[in-house]
């Protein structure tokens, strides 16, 4: 015992790590605070309205008829995109509004998801083919990019590819008239 | 009758807690010590009060007293008896019961053996115990009270959610339940630790076996609410982070964090400020997931029991039960010494690793829990998605992966990795392996491709403590280790292979036609109604074949329909092998007479869960180590005060 080492300090946690939990919980609790005592208003609409629409180039769907690229939309003139699928049971309810929305002159372009060219010709044999083009969106990453959760799904966009309206589920009769509606405000 | 019992067993049990509270703070002062007698005992009898408040729902329930509310409003005459019990805890009022039964058991047990710790230690824990609970009783009696009376009496009562008339969910919310609270037991004796600044190994081992058991529940809850949300809701996945999986898988995150340095606080005193952080931390996570859950705040597939005052209720009790704790935390943990020093390479070093891996991982989820909210706040509406958490969430755990093949091999205190890089030659080259065979595949994504080397290496790797030791002579908490971390490797395994090997089929067919997915050969062979006690159901019959020359299997996926309350469902079918699982769910019939059909070949995906279940196993097996060689001690030691005493005896009478 010649010589005494001293003491090495005891190894203590900053203060300021020490207060860090307590702050972010009074952080949780005034986030949670405002959400609780702020009215809900849980209606989604989608953020892409107003937005040009995502650049995508998608293959042709039939060998007879052109694929969809996001530049055949900014063609001066509103259109309809319907994203449908043969395997939709929708898709089939909706086809004879898409067939009168395609006699009244407007062009609608097809994205056919996650589908065989086999099964949509089958399908547009039977359910009539309103579509000006088809694009093949066979891993579903135009349908994602373009905020649809699911099929059918049905855009207005104006004639600088800008979206305009949303259609979630498919287009019923009584849905036709608010579309062209939408279709002449997009023209304007 | 019954219910008036539960109801003043209820209020006798929240005032004995309010005066376990005020004896064992008062008892912790000088001039209150004469108290210090009565808190256990008190704490025992609260803890039966509200078993007894709990057995009165039990019994309500199952005679269907309609006069009482929650009955009424629950439960229905012609149920099956399981489900008539089951539904005393299927609702607010009644699991909140539950939970403070559990509670104050914990606490009583807590009570009666616990003699390890400094008696002031123990009086200030089983204050802090009673404390919380107070407050989960005023919840109930002032905000929730389940015993109330309904006038007049309704002829019939409304029934149980059809979802919820399932034998897995009837027990899976209990389970979570127990694990919740028994993390409120480490919580306690968390707040006694710093109340008495006694933050050390006696501690750690008083907390251990608390913290291991509601890790188990933990565990064993996930996973079977994964495999719920697989079969019933017909989607096809396993976990969706969703604000309610997310809420439980919080405090287990925060519960494996505690397990692993509430180990090395017992047997190396070291990590002590951070033990009793997370400490607070486990049961915090366990109040903010009910609360998330309860006050409807978050939109949730899976929302229900839903009532923003509730919600008000329960965030008051947050604030005050987990702020206090955090203050009293932020008071105390500058005079808490780290205790031991050790090296980065090491055994302890390895520990701490993974404790910041998981600590960030539990940061991860909770902000991308938490975020819909922040962004409402300021206006903006998101909804935060496997995109932010399986990368945000990888970054960690890969690390984490990597050290938990190590880390076991490692020495206390201080190390050389030199001494264990030939054992880890093997592993290294498995994951090698894994990759470029995933690789070679093609067209997998990166993480299943990291996940599947990973697991192969892992698998191996968590074996490898038992290397060099005698099997039988091996304590079991090493082999719960090795089989919870071979559990990680296998359920690691299983969700790799299901993301890269998946393969989906969405057809329309006719009858009597046949489709493929995967190996497998799918015909469609009918399509019959079925009537059960409360639904109406459309059923497919599936004849399927596995290659070419399999047998013909039948599954029978169904459409279901409901009418009280009215509501659709789709029952999937699945066929297990040992290579994966056919997943089938009918959909529509279209038309022209064709019906749609959702087919999943997973292969592998049932490791998933077995996975789950080792885990849980390798912490039964610890527990049970633990749990005995505490008892053997306990034994030893009263087994020398009796032989001492007939010593003493002996010679006293000798003279």
């Amino acid at each position: 015992m010649s010589e005494r080492r001293p003491a090495p300090k005891p190894a203590r946690a900053p203060v300021w790590a020490i207060w860090l939990p307590l702050v972010l919980f009074l952080a949780f609790v005034v986030v949670v605070v405002i959400g609780l005592y702020r009215p809900a208003d849980r209606t989604v609409a989608s953020t892409l309205i107003g937005k040009p629409m995502p650049a995508f180039a998608l293959p042709a769907a039939l060998p007879e008829r052109p694929g969809l690229k996001s530049a055949d939309l900014a063609a001066g003139k509103p259109h309809l995109v319907n994203i449908f699928a043969s395997w939709c049971i929708p898709c089939r309810v909706e086809a004879p509004q898409l067939g009168a929305l395609a006699k009244a002159g407007i062009p609608i372009a097809g994205i056919s998801v996650r589908d065989s060219e086999e099964a949509l010709t089958g399908f547009l044999k039977e359910n009539g083919d309103p579509y000006w083009r088809i694009g093949a969106d066979d891993d579903g990453k135009v349908q994602l990019a373009l905020g649809s959760s699911g099929v059918p799904e049905t855009y207005v966009i104006d004639g600088r590819g800008v979206i305009r309206y949303q259609h979630i589920g498919e287009i019923r009769p009584d849905d036709v008239a608010m579309i062209l509606q939408k279709l002449q405000e997009a023209s304007r | 009758m019954t219910a008036e019992l539960g109801l003043a067993a209820l209020w006798l049990a929240a005032a004995l807690a309010g005066l376990q509270l005020l004896a064992g703070a008062l008892a912790l002062t000088d001039r209150g010590a004469m108290l210090a007698g009565i808190v256990r005992p008190v704490a025992v009898v609260q803890g039966v009060l509200a078993l007894v408040a709990f057995l009165a729902l039990i019994a309500v329930f199952a005679d269907t007293d309609l006069s009482v509310k929650l009955v009424a409003m629950n439960s229905h005459s012609l149920k099956p008896m399981i489900f008539k019990i089951a539904g005393a805890w299927g609702n607010h009022e009644g699991s909140m019961l539950l939970w403070v039964t559990v509670m104050g058991m914990a606490g009583g047990v807590v009570a009666l053996i616990e003699r390890r710790l400094p008696e002031p230690a123990m009086l200030a824990t089983l204050a802090g115990q009673a404390f919380v609970s107070l407050g989960f009783y005023a919840f109930l009696l002032i905000a929730s009270n389940p015993f109330e009376r309904l006038s007049p009496v309704p002829e019939e009562g409304n029934g149980l959610n059809p979802l919820l008339q399932d034998l897995g969910l009837a027990f899976h919310p209990p389970t979570l339940y127990l694990g919740y609270v028994g993390l409120s037991v480490a919580f306690s004796f968390a707040i006694g630790a710093l109340v008495t600044r006694q933050v050390g190994p006696a501690f750690a081992r008083a907390m251990r076996p608390w913290v291991l058991g509601a890790w188990i529940f933990l565990t064993l809850g996930i996973t079977a609410g994964s495999y719920w949300a697989y079969y019933e809701l017909g989607w096809g996945g396993w976990w969706f982070w969703d604000p309610v999986e997310n809420a439980s898988l919080m405090p287990w995150l925060a519960a494996t964090a505690l397990l692993h340095s509430v180990s090395v606080l017992a047997s190396r005193d070291a990590l002590r400020a951070w033990t009793v952080m997370l400490g607070v931390v486990a049961f915090s996570m366990s109040m903010i997931g009910t609360f998330l859950v309860r006050s409807g705040i978050l939109t949730s597939v899976h929302a229900f029991a839903v009532d923003p005052q509730r919600g008000s209720f329960i965030l008051a009790l947050l604030a005050i039960n987990i702020g206090g704790a955090l203050t009293l935390f932020a008071l105390r943990a500058g005079t808490v010494s780290e205790g031991e020093r050790f090296m980065p390479v090491s055994r302890e070093g390895a520990l701490v690793f993974n404790n910041v891996m998981l600590s960030a991982i539990l940061g991860i989820v909770l902000f991308g829990t938490l975020y819909p909210l922040v962004a409402e706040a300021m206006g903006a509406k998101v909804s935060v998605g496997p995109p932010y958490f399986n990368p945000m969430g990888a970054l960690f755990a890969v690390p984490m992966l990597v050290v938990l093949a190590v880390g076991p091999l490692l020495r206390w205190r201080r190390d050389r990795f030199s001494r264990v890089r030939r054992l880890l030659v093997i592993p290294a080259m498995l994951v090698g392996t894994g990759v470029i065979a995933m690789v070679a595949l093609g067209g997998v994504a990166l993480l299943p491709t990291l996940g599947f080397a990973l697991a192969l290496g892992l698998g191996w790797a968590s074996v490898l403590p038992l290397k060099g030791r005698n099997l039988r002579r091996t304590p079991l908490p090493i082999w719960g280790m090795v089989v919870a971390h071979f559990g990680i490797a296998v359920s690691l395994l299983g969700m790799s292979c299901e993301s890269a090997f998946s393969i989906e089929k969405l057809v329309a067919v006719k009858m009597g036609d046949a489709t493929g997915v995967g190996p497998w050969q799918v015909k469609l062979d009918a399509v019959e109604p079925m009537a059960g006690p409360n639904w109406t159901a459309l059923e497919a019959r599936l004849l399927v074949r596995y290659g070419d020359h399999g047998k013909v299997m039948q599954l029978d996926p169904q459409s279901r329909s409901f009418w009280a309350p009215p509501q659709q469902t789709s029952e999937s079918a699945l066929l297990t092998r040992w290579n994966g699982q056919l997943y089938a769910v009918l959909g529509g019939e279209a038309d022209d007479g064709r019906w749609q059909l959702r087919l999943w070949w997973k292969p592998f995906v049932p490791l998933i869960w077995l996975g789950g279940l080792l885990i849980a196993l390798g912490g039964v097996l610890a527990l049970f180590g633990r749990v005995a060689s505490d008892l053997r001690r306990i034994f030893a030691r009263e087994k020398i005060a009796y032989r001492r005493g007939r010593i003493a005896q002996l010679e006293s009478s000798r003279e």
